[in-house]
């Protein structure tokens, strides 16, 4: 079957010094398909869009073109084409001569460069533009003759590198359509890297959802927008209030202090879960007694087809709610939520589990430095052990200098009472921490942890 | 008032600068044999400059030949040098960069007495016999760091994809270098090739301490010889005028392409 595979990306990683960029990348393109790499700027994507076009070579892992292994082979000999960033189309040449330079360089009879050169501006609406410089053309003008000299070599595979980021919104969205419809009409294979989730799911087929140099989810737009596998994803594509619950048992979910109906099994009882609810999956109205909960609105504004409110719910939650009905700021309301419109995710942790080595009875050092508390009898100097800390047992200081030890707030997330925050520490760890103070991302904040707080197990293995 | 001051003062300015060159090239159109006294004019220095009437002619003549050949193979020889090093130098990195930077930017200042006496130490110890050959390597080397001054620009104003871009669609890398980078970087070559031709032009230090003993002349050491000799020859009146309006035309042509490329960026 893997026959069908167009490009196969197998165990690929790359480190730039000490950063690893991309960590053991495995997915598979189909023939014809369009397939967008998505994630926030520095997630990776682009450093492997730039592997799959040979610009860059990876440390580990392989690319098979057709199923044969091209991560060797120079980028010129390869049967891909790029759409860059900013274009780079040659200034020194005119339309014409920009389209034609890769059908030049393989040799074409000059009666047939035209014919295909001709095509293809037809293709891209840019006819009367053949003997133009390329510097009188303005920026979507620009990146439609790149599309067309990219495309002209009748690409195997045509690489996207955030094409339409340069152009304005209404552009955008045009140029967007009428990629569409060049991939539809070609039929060639398109791997599109953007960082505008809307983008990703009005164009694609697939969505590759990357963070950190790792694959969070692969699948359809729909997949990723209704089935998001973990809170990075459900919070990076479109609107969500991502809640603590626990599944109580199969079809079975309490959150925000009401137990809901939900679809979903398998999860065992009484487990810690994380929700997804999307905003325009609450059903607001004013019949408080026939909904499931109530809440009182705290405020409400128009955004165009629908209005966008928050909800203070009865047990202390901030929920999202999008609407075509407004309610007046200060009304009581009823909430309800479909079982088939809740999203349970499993946790991908409970608590920080931390590598440490115990120093003595009272001391174990972890994190880069060294920490006071209770060493069970069992462990001697020198063993490696696990320490468990809760996310809300993490204290963070306005300053740096006041924690045991600094790090920098990486990524938030509203949970509907409190902010779950990742902190990524001096040394580069990670550490997850619930509190209800409110920091940014980028803040710089000191670290401590109460002796008492820190649980030393015993590490599997 | 203190607009007419102001005036006058660059115009005195102006005056104490050119006064000199205005005076030879004043002079450059009377006969007399010596510098200052007028005799009349007339085109007879030129005639002779160009007829070759001149003492010592075939010296001065083979001197001029001398001056234009060592210029002209100096600054081919170190554009090409100064572009591919002007590439090596930007893709490097931060502090490797800035290093690179700067020490291409000290033999520019350094006092060309000092460039020609090490060049000449080096020649000696590497037992290189002196003459036509050590004057071009000496002109290639000061004059290389003026080329990858005036190619840098061009290259930080170069979108950087353009050469992958190449590559993608098919080109080697020499192709790549060949079709796309090099007709990019062209305008800065041809100002740094510029540069380079008159730098050598009017290079008397370095000629003069690697020249050797084998009685090689070019224009400068020519004229430094002259005029030891006792008085200036009078034809050289016209050909110091015509090599001044000569560099004068290179530096507006070199002027007016930087003052057309911003334009095209603005």
């Amino acid at each position: 079957m893997t026959k069908d595979y167009i490009i196969d990306i197998q165990h690929l990683s790359k480190s730039f010094g000490d950063v690893k960029v991309l960590d053991d990348i495995n997915f598979y393109v189909r023939r014809g398909e369009f397939i967008t790499l998505l994630g926030p700027s520095g997630c990776g994507k682009t450093t492997l869009l730039r592997q799959i076009a040979g610009f860059i070579a990876p440390d580990e892992g392989r690319i098979l073109l057709e199923g044969k292994d091209i991560s060797g082979i120079p980028p010129h000999k390869r049967p891909l084409n790029t759409v860059f960033q900013r274009y780079a189309l040659f200034p020194h040449l005119d339309v014409f001569d920009n389209v034609a330079f890769g059908l030049k360089l393989h040799k074409i009879p000059a009666k047939e460069i035209e014919q295909r050169v001709k095509k293809m501006l037809k293709m891209v609406s840019m006819t009367d533009y053949e003997d133009r410089s390329v510097d009188s053309l303005s920026g979507g003008q620009q990146q439609r003759v790149a599309i067309a000299r990219a495309l002209v070599n009748y690409p195997k595979v045509l690489l996207l590198d955030e094409p339409l980021a340069a152009l304005d919104l209404k552009m955008r969205k045009d140029m967007q359509l009428e990629l569409k419809e060049i991939h539809r009409k070609m039929g060639i294979t398109f791997i599109y890297v953007t960082h505008d989730q809307e983008e990703a799911l009005t164009l694609s087929d697939t969505i590759v959802v990357m963070n950190e140099g790792r694959i969070q989810q692969i699948g359809t737009p729909t997949d990723i927008y209704n089935e998001p596998v973990n809170s990075f994803v459900a919070d990076f594509i479109g609107e969500s209030t991502i809640l603590n619950g626990t599944m109580i048992c199969d079809r079975k979910v309490e959150f925000m202090g009401h137990e809901f109906e939900c679809v979903d099994e398998g999860f065992g009882e009484n487990v810690p879960v994380d929700v997804v609810v999307r905003p325009e999956d609450v059903v607001i109205s004013s019949d408080v007694e026939g909904s499931q909960f109530s809440g009182v609105v705290e405020s409400c504004i128009f955004k165009g087809v629908h209005y966008e409110m928050f909800v203070d719910t009865d047990k202390g939650y901030e929920l999202m709610v999008q609407d075509y009905d407004s309610f007046e700021p200060g009304s009581k309301v009823g909430l309800s939520i479909n079982p088939d419109d809740i999203q349970v995710m499993r946790k991908e942790r409970t608590c920080n589990t931390i590598e440490a080595t115990v120093e003595d009875q009272e001391h174990v050092s972890m994190l880069g430095c060294t920490w006071e508390c209770s060493v069970p009898a069992e462990f001697k100097s020198g063993d490696e052990v696990l320490a468990e800390v809760a996310f809300d047992k993490v204290d963070l200081l306005d300053n740096q200098e006041d924690g045991k030890l600094g790090g920098e707030v990486h990524f938030l997330l509203y949970k509907g009472d409190h902010y779950h925050l990742t902190i990524l520490t001096d040394d580069g760890d990670h550490l997850w921490v619930d509190t209800d103070d409110i920091w940014d991302k980028g803040d710089l904040v000191g670290i401590d942890i109460l002796p008492s707080d820190i649980k030393i197990k015993r590490k599997n293995g | 008032m203190k607009k007419l001051f102001a005036k006058c003062y660059i115009w005195l300015l102006l005056a104490m600068l050119y006064a000199p060159l205005l005076f030879i090239a004043v002079f450059s159109f009377t006969e007399s044999r010596v510098l200052g006294s007028w005799t009349g004019f007339s085109t007879k220095l030129y005639q002779n400059l160009f007829t070759g009437n001149v003492s010592g002619g075939a010296a001065l003549i083979s001197a001029v030949e001398n001056t234009l050949l060592i210029a002209l193979i100096a600054a081919a020889f170190s554009t090409l040098l100064g572009t591919v090093a002007a590439i090596g130098i930007f893709n490097l990195k931060g502090r490797a960069k800035r290093t690179m930077q700067f020490l291409n930017n000290i033999p520019m200042i350094n006092p060309d007495i000092i460039t020609g006496v090490s060049l000449f130490l080096l020649f000696v110890f590497l037992k290189f016999s002196q003459g036509y050959v050590t004057v071009v390597l000496a002109h290639i080397t000061f004059c290389t760091p003026y080329v990858v001054l005036s190619v840098m620009p061009k290259l930080s104003q170069m979108n950087p994809n353009i050469y992958e871009a190449a590559l993608d669609l098919g080109a080697t890398p020499g192709q790549a270098l060949w079709k796309v980078l090099v007709p990019e970087l062209r305008p800065g070559m041809i100002s740094g090739f510029m540069m380079a031709f008159t730098m050598s032009l009017d290079d008397f230090a370095v000629t003069f301490f690697t020249r050797g003993t084998i009685g090689l002349d070019t224009l400068s050491t020519y004229i430094y010889a002259d005029a030891r000799k006792g008085g200036l020859t009078p034809e050289l009146r016209p050909l110091m005028t015509l090599i001044f309006l000569l560099v004068l035309v290179l530096l507006i042509i070199i002027n007016l392409r930087s003052s057309r490329t911003k334009n095209v960026i603005e």
